[in-house]
């Protein structure tokens, strides 16, 4: 077959499809932002939560100058075309399902040269397969200083595919590459494995009714059994294959295992002809630098200082672009308010529309510090390591050595925190961290905290030293974090593993993390928050300023007409209008939603007033002190929390005379807001992290349901 | 001289073995996959902190992998 037909006879109107195969840990990732740059597009593979990038590039031939436009879509990593995981299904589907959306009109394998028997043990499949193949033997740079040498011709005739040496991170070797992308390529005649003698009846029969080029994409067919009825083939295909597995035997895995061996031997005997390695019994670099960063005690103090690192600079150093993120967004609802003419339109974009950006806007820098150390983290081969170190710990809750960095991140913010579990390789794992990350206590805990706590926590010292707030301040982040813990434990026994888990892993050598990659990572983060969960946001948002900006009845309608004559007169009466807004947040639907909820929050020691804070503060928890300066009609614009906790203070309970919020009140609520999912941006992000509501409409059931008992308890026991 | 066979996870820190065989199919394949071929030579590099889980050096890359899991491969000793 001649791959370059097709982009010379119609040079615009047909894309190239290409797929980039390699091992974990092989540059497939740096290539692949070599080959496209920023034109790249993230979604999920179809069904399943793993990550499918899709980059674009035109390549120009060098001779002709005849353009030649890719779709190049970067498959997720992986050792052998045997999927053991949801992630290295993707290559197996797309690769053998002819029908697959995104089978390849050619392949770039992807080879680390430093390791090149594994890594040819996968190529070796794919060129089997007899799909069109350029192999990019990658990391060039270490072959040399590891004095390696590769007879590139021999093994070029050896494997009979075209073979481009590359260094990615330096880009060395891209135009050799492209071109080669873009030349004729012929598939080659015999197989690397010969595989037909495995089951000679069974594959014939199989080729012939999916008319195949190999016998190696039939035995791929006949081990997957169970993935045919999701192949993108006709009905009769399908029929007809599953009656030639069951009128042939087959012991897949006994054939699995004998291919692996003998394709390793033939593979051992192409490497003895064409690659020379000098022997070298000098410990590598990466082996000193591992003494320290996986020492039994220094090994987690470096862990400890980095993950310090990380929270500051979430918490402490995130917070200067967030907040000039929220001023320039006060400032643009200032003006859009005043700009618009006045109207239930002006007032649906600026309190509900733009208020939703605002909210959405405001996680930009939190995510981007995340991300930013964690493509550090992964990109120099660090990540590894912490696994390593944390695995035995985290195991034994159900948890995966990668979940730390998600839960330490939580404390700042479980948005990014959620998102940055996409390490995780378990789909168990990585599901059971997702559901309790957010029981860390956020940073949007904060302000709830510290209002709740100057409300009922006095401040004295204990033992001279400690200030009481203090401590019950850092407790609650201490219950936070046991409450996560306890979860998980509980999920170990109810989630389900879908496959059966593996920790071996590679421990990669250490690299210098790519500037460009970190960017990259950075870029494809904060763009899939703002458009997958930002469109989730927006929608809340607007229910949210509907509820608590629109009422039902006559009554609700005077005090809103009350509010607009009052706010037009010369000199505002500012108690009077603090008053007013009181009374339309009171008779809103949120207020009504309140009253609604009164007798069932009662229990735990809540009114309708705290009613109409809990369903507002979905909107962020933080939201929760703005509506309580609202309803104790201390105003928005000076709804310091002083204030507030002055008129929280002074109110009497009627029934018992006695103030209304009492110590059991105000620890029943905190630890409703410590353990209660009101978060609309978390459950955004759960349901694009795990491709579906299922998870998030548990989380929020599983989280409320918690909060609403401890509460109760905590009430009862307290008042 | 013959040396008697022992499982992998039953290695000390340091200690050279060759694969032998394996007494789990789908770890095996797994395995294989990898690289840790019969007749590969491994050394064990070390144990994370709690024993567990272990890195051991297999054809020329560093793989990490859990004292369970370890139990399943069969190796020779070598002095």
């Amino acid at each position: 077959m001649q791959l370059s037909d097709f982009p010379q006879t119609e040079p615009s109107s047909r894309q190239v499809k290409v797929s980039l195969v390699g091992n974990p840990n092989s540059g497939k990732s740096t290539l692949f932002n070599a080959l496209t740059g920023l034109h790249q597009k993230i979604a999920n593979f179809p069904g399943v939560t793993v990550e499918k990038k899709t980059g674009y590039a035109k390549i120009y031939n060098s001779s002709t100058g005849k353009p030649t436009s890719l779709e190049i879509t970067d498959l997720p990593g992986t050792y052998s075309l045997y999927p053991k995981s949801p992630d290295e299904r993707i290559p197996f589907e797309v690769l053998c399902d002819p029908g697959d959306e995104n089978h390849p009109d050619l392949v770039i394998l992807i080879a680390d040269g430093t390791n090149l028997k594994r890594s040819l043990f996968l190529a070796s499949q794919v060129i089997d397969l007899k799909i069109p193949a350029v192999l990019a033997l990658n990391m060039m740079d270490l072959v040399k200083e590891q004095g390696i040498d590769i007879k590139l011709d021999e093994l070029e005739r050896r494997l009979g595919v075209r073979i481009v040496p590359v260094n990615a991170r330096k880009g060395i070797g891209l135009e050799e590459l492209k071109q080669a992308v873009i030349s004729e390529l012929h598939v080659p005649e015999n197989d690397i494995f010969e595989t037909g003698p495995l089951a000679p009846p069974l594959l014939k029969k199989i080729r012939s009714i999916l008319e195949m080029r190999s016998d190696y994409a039939a035995l791929q067919i006949a081990h997957h059994r169970d993935a045919i009825s999701g192949f993108h083939i006709p009905d009769q295909q399908k029929k007809e294959i599953e009656e030639a597995l069951a009128t042939h035997e087959f012991d897949s895995i006994k054939i699995q295992s004998f291919e692996t061996l003998e394709r390793y031997k033939v593979i051992h005997e192409i490497l003895q002809i064409c690659m020379v390695k000098a022997v070298d019994d000098k410990p590598s670099l990466s082996a000193k630098i591992d003494k320290l960063m996986i020492h039994r005690f220094w090994g987690y103090v470096i862990f400890l200082g980095i993950l310090f690192l990380i929270f500051q600079a979430i918490f402490t150093i995130a917070a200067f672009p967030m907040d000039f993120i929220d001023q320039t967004f006060t400032g643009l609802t200032e003006a859009a308010r005043n700009a618009l003419p006045k109207g239930v339109l002006n007032d649906l974009l600026v309190n509900g529309v733009l208020a939703g950006i605002g909210g959405i806007v405001i996680f930009i820098p939190q995510i981007a510090m995340l991300f930013m150390f964690i493509a550090i983290l992964e990109d120099s081969g660090y990540m590894a390591r912490v696994s390593f170190l944390m695995d035995k710990l985290m195991r034994k809750f159900g948890l995966n050595g990668r979940s730390v960095i998600p839960l330490i991140s939580g404390v700042a913010c479980a948005v990014p925190a959620i998102m940055a579990t996409r390490t995780i390789g378990s789909w168990k794992e990585r599901l059971i961290t997702i559901m309790i990350t957010p029981l860390m206590s956020c940073s949007a805990r904060l302000p709830v905290y510290t209002l709740l706590i100057a409300l009922v926590v006095p401040s004295k010292l204990i033992w001279g030293v400690f200030n009481l707030q203090g401590i019950v301040m850092m407790s609650l982040y201490l219950i936070g974090f046991l409450a996560a813990l306890g979860a998980a434990l509980s999920m170990k026994w109810f989630v389900k593993a879908k496959e059966r888990s593996y920790f071996i892993m590679e421990i990669p050598v250490y690299r210098m993390p790519r500037w460009s990659n970190i960017v990259y990572s950075i870029y494809e983060k904060v763009r899939i928050f703002l458009f997958d969960a930002g469109k989730i946001i927006i929608a809340i948002s607007i229910i949210l300023w509907f509820l608590s900006s629109r009422g039902p009845g006559q009554h609700f309608n005077e005090i809103t007409q009350q509010i607009d004559q009052l706010s037009t007169e010369q000199n505002i009466d500012q108690e009077a209008l603090n008053k007013l807004e009181a009374q339309r947040l009171e008779f809103s639907y949120a207020g009504h939603l309140g009253h609604l909820l009164e007798p069932a929050i009662r229990p735990l020691g809540f009114d309708w007033k705290i009613g109409i804070a809990l369903v507002t503060s979905f909107a962020a928890r933080e939201v929760f002190v703005g509506t309580m300066s609202t309803i104790y009609s201390v105003g928005k614009d000076d709804g310091e929390s002083k204030t507030v906790r002055d008129k929280m203070q002074a109110e009497i309970n009627p029934e018992t005379g006695q103030p209304r919020y009492t110590p059991a009140v105000g620890w029943s609520l905190m630890i409703f807001y410590a353990f209660a999912m009101q978060c609309m941006s978390t459950l955004a992000v759960v349901k694009r992290e795990t491709g579906g509501w299922k998870w998030p409409i548990m989380q929020f059931f599983f989280m409320s349901a918690l909060a609403y008992c401890s509460s109760l308890i905590i009430f009862q026991l307290m008042k | 001289m013959k040396t008697a066979l022992v499982k992998l996870s039953d290695l000390r820190r340091g200690a050279r073995c060759i694969i032998d065989s394996f007494t789990d199919d789908v770890m095996k394949q797994k395995l294989l996959e990898m690289g840790c071929l019969p007749g590969e030579t491994i050394t064990v590099d070390r144990f994370a902190p709690f024993g567990c889980p272990m890195a051991i050096n297999v054809s020329g890359s560093t793989l990490s992998i859990r004292v369970d899991e370890a139990q399943s491969v069969i190796v020779k000793p070598l002095a």
